[in-house]
Formats: structure tokens, C-alpha cells, sequence
């Protein structure tokens, strides 16, 4: 009697031709699912990078990033609040390894800074004699070289869209255009047009305005320009070998070149220090700042006149 | 259930990934590099749930990121769509059950995103620097990722794990 053959071996024996594997259509399926989906991505993002890339800072793609950045805020700031007493311990334990020798390096240093101040007083007092002498003529400093015309502010902006504010004094009261104006928290933005008893003030968070500024600890230097988010500033151009840490003041740069002068004279605060995008591909730090002024809320102002000028 | 849970958490994933590596770990900067959580927790998914999970969580990581940095839409996207499939294919194919399969990923997506992502921004006209982003940062970058693949690897994992059914036949048919 024959042995009995399995199925599999029947099959496998027999002339008739195999059909194809049921298996294949749905793995060819899978395939050209996958590669859809992939394509389509890739087809959405270089969508996004042209549309981002070609509208103007208003656009309608900025404007649903600046809501979805909005949105993130809150997580944001909670993370950085979790992290920071991890931060703040990591600190803690580094500054104990170091605090030895780094006291005796404070002690040098202190020796040191005592018997500067010695020579810098005695330096001053040598440049204001010297100056008195020459009868030296200085560009005006912040606040002593201005005039200040205080203006209630009479208009406010129409849109988000738009960044200005009305001021009730003009050219009357000796407002010229590109004054600086000024609140008691800091840089509130320029005049940008001016009738006879009124003017235009451009707000520091408008994108047209840049101010060149620099941070008052480090002495590193970038440009103030309008952040994506409402009310948000940026420090732009900072070169990534300075360092600027949170909590840090920026103020107004005031620098001089040849016969050309910066619009705002130096010192004025602008804005606090909260965070830096770190990418390693560009040249220059981004530094996020806190303004210190409400554009919100601004009830009054203070227009900057050089004393110098001749009405 | 499963349909619904899967996607739920690997966007949770992301999305946390996201958000830590834009608050902590951006200004985490180790010998002029800083370590890439999304890309770490991307692999991770991309490894343990295939190409089209990878791709599309890259996408949404992208996404997430560039809207927090408020940096141009879209490159993130691109950039991290692409190594979300690569590292899905290299998962359903060659590295398959490999243990050394997530570092070999991680090594080559870091390095790839980072020639990619120069490349973008030079196309954009943004002022780069190839010294900094490939002399500088590229080493320390990647060895940074490298050290932390495996807990993120094996905390994806764990995410990924919990509360799913267990896949396979749940009953034994005999034949013959």
C-alpha cells in the first residue's frame, strides 16, 4: 500500500502551475500606501516652507504659527518650571565643587576691581577737568541731553495689524520725525509722522522698526526687531562665541559713525532677557525678549528732543 | 480601541518630546552640542511601529517644533518626515530585531538631519555657517544622541507597550 503523501508535497508535485501568493497584492498595497503617505508629507512641508517663505510676516501661515506658538506658551512655561529646581540644584552642587578655588579667584579679583576704582575716580576727575579745558562737545546723553514733551496718547491701533499710536503734540510742542519716544519703563518706539498738534508714534513691535542694542552686562551687541508673537521682541545678529544669559538687560546701543548717529540715544531699557533658539546652522544667536513696556496699555508717553537742536 | 490608542500615544510622545527640547534640552549645550530628544523619541516609534507611523510623527514633530522656535514651517517637517522613514524601513527591513539597530539609526538620522538642515537654510538664504554645524556641533551632537538612545528607546518602548492587547491568534486551531 503507498504511503500517504501530505498535501504540501502533493502540491508541490504536481505539474499545474502555482497560483500567485494571496499575500502579494496586499504587500504591494502596503507599499504603495506607505509611499503615498510619505509623498504626500514631503509635498505638505515643501508647501509650507514656500508659502512660509514668500508671505510677508503678517501672512496667514505667521499668523496661525504665532496662535500655535501662543497655544505651546503655557506647556512651555510649565516645563522650564518643572526643570527648574533640577537646574537650580545642578547650580547648587557645581557652584560647591568650584566655590574654593573660585573664592580665592573672587578674592584676586576683588583686590584687583579695589585698586581700579582707585585709578577710575582719579581718571574721571582728570576727564572732567580735561573736558572743561577743551570745551568738549559730546553727542547727548540719555536722559541729561533731551528735552522730554510728555503726550497723552489720543489713538490707538486700528488692528493687530497695524502698530501705531497717535500722540496729542506735534511739531507745535518742537516734535520732529524719528524722535525717540520714551515711557517710564523704557523704549517705546519713533515718530513717524508728525502734523502740527499731533504725530504718529511707530511701536517698537512694529517689523519695520529696528533699534540697535546691546546687553548692558556682556556688552554684546544686536538688533532689536519685532518677535512673531504680539508684543514680543527679538535680539537679533548676536554672535554665537557671546554669551547672554536670562534675566539680562537690554538697553539702547546709541552708537556713533562718522556724521551718522543712531536715532536712539543710548541707554534706554528695552527689554529683559528670557531665552535664546538655539540652531546649530545659523551664525547668529535669536534672543527672545520680555519688553519692558505695555504696548498694550500705554496711557501716556514721553517724546525725546535734543537739547541741541535748534527749533 | 487599538486603531485609536496607538496614534494617541505616540502623539503624546511627540508632542512632550517637542516641548522638552525646545524649553531643556536646546540649552542644553554639551562641547558646542545639544541633544535631540525628538529625534531620540522619533527613532524610537519609527523602529517600533514601522515607516508610515515614523514618517507621519516626524511630520507632526516638525511641525511642533518650528511653531514653538517660530522658525520657518516646514523644514523641521521635511527634514524629520524623511528620517522618520528611513528609520521605519530600516526597522521592517535590514534591522530587524537587531540590537544594535537604534544606535545605528540615531548615528545616521543626526548626521543626515544635520547635512539636511544645512542644506535647507542655505537654500533659504539664511546665513549658516557649515563650520559650526558640521566641524563644531556635528561630534558632540551625535554623541550626546547616542548616549541617551537607549533610555529613550526603552521609555518609548514602555509607553508604547502599555495598555495595548496583546497582538497575535488567541486561539489554536489543529489541522489535519
Amino acid at each position: 500500500m503507498p504511503r500517504n503523501r501530505d498535501a504540501r508535497l502533493a502540491v508541490l508535485g504536481s505539474p499545474v502551475p502555482r497560483s500567485r501568493p494571496a499575500g502579494y497584492s496586499s504587500r504591494s498595497a502596503t507599499a504603495l500606501r506607505r509611499r503615498l503617505i510619505v509623498g504626500v508629507l514631503v509635498f505638505a512641508s515643501i508647501v509650507l516652507i514656500t508659502i512660509y517663505f514668500r508671505e510677508p510676516s503678517g501672512g496667514s501661515l505667521h499668523s496661525i504659527q504665532s496662535g500655535g506658538a501662543t497655544v505651546l506658551r503655557p506647556f512651555e512655561v510649565g516645563a522650564q518650571r518643572v526643570a527648574q529646581p533640577f537646574e537650580d540644584a545642578y547650580g547648587w552642587f557645581a557652584g560647591l565643587v568650584h566655590a574654593k578655588s573660585e573664592n580665592a579667584r573672587l578674592r584676586k579679583q576683588l583686590d584687583a576691581y579695589s585698586q581700579q576704582v582707585i585709578q577710575n575716580q582719579t581718571a574721571l576727575q582728570e576727564n572732567r577737568d580735561l573736558k572743561r579745558q577743551l570745551r568738549y562737545v559730546s553727542s547727548p546723553n540719555f536722559p541729561s541731553g533731551y528735552d522730554y514733551v510728555a503726550a497723552a496718547v489720543i489713538s490707538r491701533p486700528p488692528s493687530e495689524f497695524q502698530q501705531q499710536i497717535g500722540i496729542a503734540a506735534g511739531s507745535s510742542s518742537g516734535i520732529r520725525l524719528d524722535d525717540p519716544v520714551v515711557n517710564s519703563d523704557g523704549l517705546v518706539g519713533l515718530v513717524t509722522q508728525v502734523a502740527h498738534d499731533t504725530a504718529e508714534v511707530t511701536l517698537l513691535t512694529d517689523p519695520n522698526i529696528h533699534v540697535p542694542a546691546i546687553d548692558e552686562k556682556t556688552k554684546a551687541t544686536g538688533v532689536v526687531g519685532h518677535g512673531q508673537g504680539r508684543g514680543t521682541l527679538i535680539l537679533d545678529r548676536v554672535q554665537k562665541s557671546l554669551t547672554i544669559d536670562r534675566g539680562e538687560w537690554i538697553v539702547t546701543q546709541g552708537w556713533r559713525l562718522g556724521k551718522l548717529t543712531s536715532l536712539y540715544p543710548k541707554g534706554i531699557p528695552i527689554g529683559v532677557v528670557t531665552g535664546a533658539s538655539q540652531n546649530d546652522v545659523d551664525l547668529y544667536w535669536q534672543i527672545q525678549l520680555r519688553p519692558r513696556v505695555d504696548f498694550g496699555s500705554l496711557q501716556s508717553v514721553v517724546v525725546l528732543v535734543p537739547k541741541t537742536r535748534n527749533h | 480601541m487599538r486603531v485609536l490608542v496607538e496614534p494617541a500615544k505616540v502623539a503624546v510622545l511627540i508632542f512632550v518630546a517637542a516641548i522638552l527640547q525646545v524649553t531643556i534640552f536646546s540649552s542644553v549645550e554639551i562641547l558646542g552640542g545639544t541633544p535631540d530628544v525628538v529625534l531620540l523619541t522619533l527613532m524610537a516609534i519609527a523602529l517600533l511601529r514601522g515607516s508610515i507611523y515614523g514618517a507621519a510623527a516626524g511630520f507632526a514633530a516638525g511641525l511642533l517644533v518650528d511653531t514653538a522656535n517660530l522658525a520657518t514651517l516646514g523644514v523641521t517637517s521635511l527634514l524629520l518626515t524623511i528620517a522618520g522613514y528611513w528609520i521605519g524601513r530600516y526597522g521592517e527591513t535590514t534591522g530587524r530585531d537587531r540590537a544594535h539597530a537604534p544606535y545605528v539609526s540615531v548615528a545616521v538620522a543626526t548626521i543626515l538631519v544635520q547635512f539636511g538642515a544645512l542644506f535647507l537654510h542655505y537654500m533659504l538664504g539664511d546665513p549658516v555657517s557649515a563650520r559650526l554645524a558640521l566641524v563644531d556641533a556635528l561630534a558632540p551632537k551625535v554623541a550626546l544622541n547616542l548616549l541617551l538612545t537607549l533610555p529613550v528607546y526603552a521609555l518609548v518602548r514602555r509607553v508604547l507597550a502599555w495598555a495595548t492587547e496583546p497582538e497575535g491568534a488567541t486561539e489554536v486551531q489543529l489541522l489535519g
